[in-house]
């Protein structure tokens, strides 16, 4: 039920991207070049989506647990940090350079485009990238904690 | 403003919005892609079902489009493959840092106004304008 559920969820999400324009990258650029021929459809496509989630997610908040699920994963994290600043801002550069973002790379690889299926290959690589330098700086502060302490 | 398509994007906003809404009363789980996405390439993550199962209906909704004869248009991507790999590293490497993009930070994160998300998606729009306007208007010119 859980995985009907999710693949049911991302139908929907592909459809409102599909409907919405946002899977073209041209049409993403034209927002963003607010110094051109300023496009602000993925301004309305922000706000109409805020409508639906906020309510939303206030009446997700007040019941226990998913319908499917034992437990419901809210994010934790509170406060501003490093991590979060630096990498929003490197993925606002690869985002500005081509017009895609994660999502719309994905559905996109439904059109076999060779140019998206090298953007996705590159941003799964970059994902990977990502997750062995975490794991490896974890290592080296772990071992000069043991180091330190045996010394 | 002649590319402006204001009822169309209210309609898909509005079902991009229902989905995280479903996603997390049905299932518990956040609405971002690139956190679904990135859990997939963790081989400590065991939690793959639902994920494998969102992303392919997000890659299944154009497919069933083509069906009833409504078409996605080919994506129009740059020339260089040198801008589309360093693109994609970015984007990849820059949501996992940052813990989200446009639909985690964007769209949940903003929704349930965290502090955190409303920073990462002023961050990376403003970064992603002044990339285009470099891009277009500097170096393109």
């Amino acid at each position: 039920m859980l995985t009907i559920a999710s693949l049911f969820c991302g139908l929907i999400f592909g459809a409102g991207l599909l409907i919405s324009g946002m899977v073209q990258p041209t049409k993403v650029l034209g927002f963003l070049d607010i110094f051109g021929a300023w496009d602000p459809s993925l301004a309305v496509v922000m706000i109409a989506a805020l409508a639906v989630s906020i309510p939303g997610f206030m009446l997700a908040k007040h019941h226990a647990r998913p319908f499917l699920a034992t437990q419901s994963f809210w994010p934790t994290k509170i406060g501003l940090d490093r991590s979060l600043v630096i990498g929003s801002a490197l993925f606002g550069v690869g985002w500005g350079l081509v017009g895609l973002c994660p999502g719309p790379a994905l559905e996109n690889l439904a059109t076999l485009s060779p140019g998206v299926i090298a953007f996705v290959v590159a941003m799964s690589a970059g994902m990977v990238l990502h997750d062995f330098w975490q794991r490896s700086r974890l290592t080296i502060r772990r071992e000069a904690a043991l180091t330190s302490t045996d010394g | 403003m002649v590319n402006f398509t204001p009822i169309s994007a209210a309609i898909g906003g509005g079902l991009i919005g229902l989905s995280a809404v479903l996603l997390m009363l049905l299932t518990g789980r956040i609405a971002g892609i690139s956190g679904i996405f990135g859990g997939l390439l963790d081989p400590g993550n065991n939690d793959k079902g639902w994920r494998v199962a969102f992303i392919t209906g997000l890659i299944l909704a154009p497919v069933i489009s083509g069906w009833i004869g409504y078409a996605m248009p080919t994506p129009k991507m740059p020339a260089s493959w040198t801008v589309i790999i360093a693109a994609g590293l970015l984007v990849g490497f820059g949501t996992r840092l940052g813990g989200g993009c446009t639909s985690g930070h964007g769209i949940c994160g903003v929704a349930r106004l965290s502090d955190r998300s409303i920073a990462a998606t002023v961050i990376f729009m403003l970064v992603a304008i002044v990339t285009v306007a470099v891009t277009r208007h500097v170096v393109g010119g």
